[in-house]
């Protein structure tokens, strides 16, 4: 692998780029279908694929996730902007720096094209993926800005409000998003400042978070994280073994409404901030009985092991079942929904204290899925309405996202079967 | 403090060799009828003769108005070939102005408003046309002039808001703080060259950690918009007067590289992005829109007077420049009230949003100028 600064100390840097970019795809051949494991932390995820990288790639420890609003009215300066984007995403995931000039190779006078903070860094996993919201396609107002209305799918559509939500606006929506994963903060930082950089004119931040200590996995080789509850998260998640229930249940396709997503997915961000204090507070029997899990192994509660098959039915010591009815895993279990699945790849956030003394913390929360109308929407009504969870936590951020299928090579670009 | 990376044009070893025949006291040339009769009033700008022959060009300007007055001939771009700010009523004064063949726009602004009330001004005759180098050399020359424009009327509106301050008149001062403002914020790049003379005049409260006292225009508008009582502030207000005399006396001496141009209109929008936006700048008096329109004419000022060397050099760059100052000044044309301002508490944090947008899509080119002319 060319690291950032192995790739400065060769003699050209155009050159030295070409070479990064081929020893990537050399040790990353296949990386589409399958997740491409990295052998290690610091090694790259190739960018391109059949699907965007960063859904089924094992779950990077960090996370920068931006949503951006598009302020140009250009339809040709927003494609430029995706083919820019796209351009400098392929350099940045292989380890490379944003611009083709890069941190500290241009002249003195010029503001660098690169802003140097990943200089020396491997490319530590990074993954970055785009997705739409339905407002790129038309606004709240109707507005039609670019030509897109009529290639909504309709897959994409506004989440309805559930019981219980307290969104902030301004945390929610969004024309843009991507989302950074990496395995060094900075990396993933990096990235997205560097993509923020480039749209300036034509896109503005609406909102961005950061996240750490994954809460999901996704690919049976990593165990399964905990959230700042401090239960087990995502045992049940789908993950890139799956093969056949990735089919099923991740990827778009054509006949599904738009011919353009397929090969994508779908996602849906929700902020949920946890009452951390008051869960802290709470003994460990009920915070076990609203989870339904135990909390040292994950094991369904009545049950030995985080993966046993859940019996619902099991009854407890007083008789009625061990997974109490309003349980989050009972409520949230395929089983309890028509077999539909997701796959989760949230992240737990700090985002400093909120001026009472309590931290503001809690889970970014992030699904993947071929259709959210038929997998996230049902689960979250379900429980929105009964889940003895919701007194300690608060959705304050809500969107959805078209994520659309991989960058096929160089001459590609981010949603460009959507703009043709 | 931040520290700022203007050096002096002599010292980067350039030499400026500007356009020659254009000091102030030389007669006019404009021909056996003398200078052009310009008569401007609130709603009208009437130009007795609408071309000249290429040289020095003279203006007698008369405002029949009400309003205070200014005079300007624009090249290409908004580059101001020559100005005239507060013309008042009922005094008429002259201008001239050196000018090769082409075509340019004449414009009053009653109010000292808006783009003004323009038409079209053709000057012909022989003059050959710069070389690349000269280009470069006349943007110093050019933006001298725009220096020395502005630092005029500085020093007349200090004195006035001087002069109100130490008359005790609380309400004119506070009308003139902004006014004089202005004319400071617009060339603040030069100003701060002069690194003792900037906090003296432009500090905020904080320079008392440095262990400097708090003066100048702050200090007084503090007073002004706190405590209502400037009973004290005399001997601050005549401090104020002498260092701006000293920082124009300064200013009009230096002449400023080609590069320092380009950074000095950069560094302006840096100042509306980190003071003016967030309304740290006027935090007493929020009048913070008013150095953000003055930051922004500075900049455009200064890359006008690049433009002909920018042109050559990289014509994309100078299309960016355009419709991103454009997007700045409509979309800051929103919050006009009267002849000036909202105040900053008076705008939403979706409209400041707006705002910053804007300047962050024009201040990324603008980036680029200095690498572009090198």
């Amino acid at each position: 692998m060319v690291s950032r600064r192995k790739a400065l100390t060769l003699a050209g840097v155009g050159v030295a780029g070409a070479a990064g970019v081929a020893a990537t795809a050399a040790v990353l051949s296949g990386g589409g279908e399958s997740a491409t494991a990295a052998d290690t932390a610091a090694d790259g995820i190739a960018f391109y694929g059949e699907h965007q990288a960063g859904i089924v790639t094992p779950a990077q420890d960090r996370l920068h996730f931006v949503a951006f609003d598009v302020i140009t009215k250009d339809r040709a300066d927003l494609i430029e902007l995706l083919q820019k984007w796209t351009a400098a995403a392929a350099r940045m995931t292989a380890g490379h720096d944003a611009g083709v000039i890069g941190a500290v190779s241009g002249i003195a006078e010029a503001p660098p094209d690169d802003t140097g903070e990943a200089l020396g860094l491997p490319p530590s996993g990074l993954t970055l993926t785009i997705g739409f919201g339905p407002s790129l396609f038309r606004t709240a107002d109707g507005v039609d800005r670019f030509g897109l209305a009529a290639r909504r799918p309709a897959a994409l559509d506004d989440l309805p409000a559930f019981r219980g939500d307290a969104l902030k606006p301004e945390l929610s929506g969004g024309d843009l998003c991507i989302q950074a994963c990496a395995n060094d903060p900075q990396v993933a930082v990096h990235a997205i400042r560097n993509l923020a950089r480039i749209g300036f004119g034509k896109v503005t931040v609406r909102y961005s978070q950061l996240g750490f200590g994954r809460t999901s996995s996704t690919s049976r080789t990593q165990a399964t994280a905990r959230n700042l509850m401090g239960f087990k998260d995502g045992t049940n998640n789908l993950k890139a073994e799956d093969g056949e229930l990735l089919t099923e249940h991740l990827w778009a396709t054509g006949p599904d409404g738009a011919e353009w997503m397929a090969g994508g997915s779908y996602l849906v961000t929700r902020k949920i901030r946890m009452v951390i204090e008051t869960w802290d507070r709470t003994s460990l029997g009920e915070q076990e009985a609203i989870i339904g899990r135990n909390k040292g192994e994950g094991a369904p509660l009545g049950h030995a092991k985080e993966f046993d098959k859940i019996d619902f039915s099991r009854p407890g010591a007083d008789g009625r079942p061990a997974i109490p009815m309003d349980s989050h895993v009972r409520l949230a279990h395929p089983e309890q929904n028509g077999g539909v699945r997701l796959l989760r790849r949230g992240y737990n956030f700090v985002d400093g204290s909120d001026g009472l003394g309590r931290l503001d913390a809690g889970l970014f929360f992030m699904a993947y899925q071929r259709d959210p109308r038929k997998q996230f929407v049902p689960v979250q009504r379900s429980l929105a309405k009964s889940d003895t969870l919701n007194e300690y936590i608060r959705h304050e951020s809500s969107a959805v996202w078209a994520c659309p299928p991989g960058v096929s090579g160089p001459q590609d670009f981010w949603g460009r079967a959507l703009f043709t | 403090m931040r520290k700022h990376l203007l050096v002096p044009a002599a010292l980067l070893g350039l030499t400026a060799f500007g356009l020659t025949g254009c000091g102030k006291d030389e007669p006019a040339s404009t021909g056996a009828d003398g200078p052009i009769a310009v008569t401007a009033s609130d709603s009208a700008c009437e130009i007795a003769r609408a071309e000249s022959a290429a040289g020095t060009v003279s203006f007698k300007i008369s405002n029949t108005g009400s309003k205070v007055n200014e005079f300007y001939i624009y090249a290409s771009g908004d580059r101001v070939m020559g100005e005239k700010e507060n013309i008042l009523p009922g005094v008429p004064v002259e201008l001239h102005v050196e000018l090769p063949a082409g075509t340019y726009e004449a414009a009053c602004k009653p109010g000292m408003v808006g783009d003004g009330i323009r038409s079209k001004f053709t000057v012909t005759g022989s003059a050959a046309p710069l070389t690349a180098d000269q280009k470069l050399a006349d943007a110093t020359t050019s933006y001298q002039r725009y220096v020395k424009s502005q630092t005029d009327t500085l020093l007349v509106k200090t004195e006035e808001f001087v002069n109100a301050v130490k008359a005790g008149d609380v309400a004119k001062a506070k009308a003139l703080f902004p006014v004089a403002r202005t004319y400071w914020e617009r060339i603040e790049p030069v100003a701060e060259i002069f690194g003792d003379l900037d906090p003296k005049i432009d500090g905020r409260e904080d320079v008392v950690a440095e262990g400097m006292a708090f003066t100048g225009f702050h200090r007084i508008e503090k007073d002004l918009w706190t405590t209502g009582d400037i009973s004290k502030d005399g001997p601050i207000a005549d401090q104020l007067l002498t260092d701006v005399k000293e920082i124009v006396a300064k200013a009009n001496a230096e002449k400023l590289s080609p590069l320092q141009l380009a950074n000095g209109a950069k560094e302006l929008l840096d100042e509306v992005a980190t003071g003016k936006i967030t309304g740290e700048e006027d935090r007493y008096s929020h009048t913070d829109l008013w150095d953000f329109a003055a930051n922004v004419e500075g900049s455009k000022a200064a890359i006008a007077a690049l433009r002909p060397a920018l042109e050559e050099r990289s014509p994309d760059l100078v299309t960016k420049l355009d419709a991103a100052f454009k997007a700045v000044e409509t979309t800051l044309g929103k919050h006009r009230a009267g002849d000036g301002w909202k105040l900053h508490n008076q705008l939403s944090q979706a409209e400041l949003k707006e705002l910053s947008d804007v300047i962050n899509a024009l201040a990324e080119p603008i980036s680029q100028v200095a690498g572009a002319i090198k």
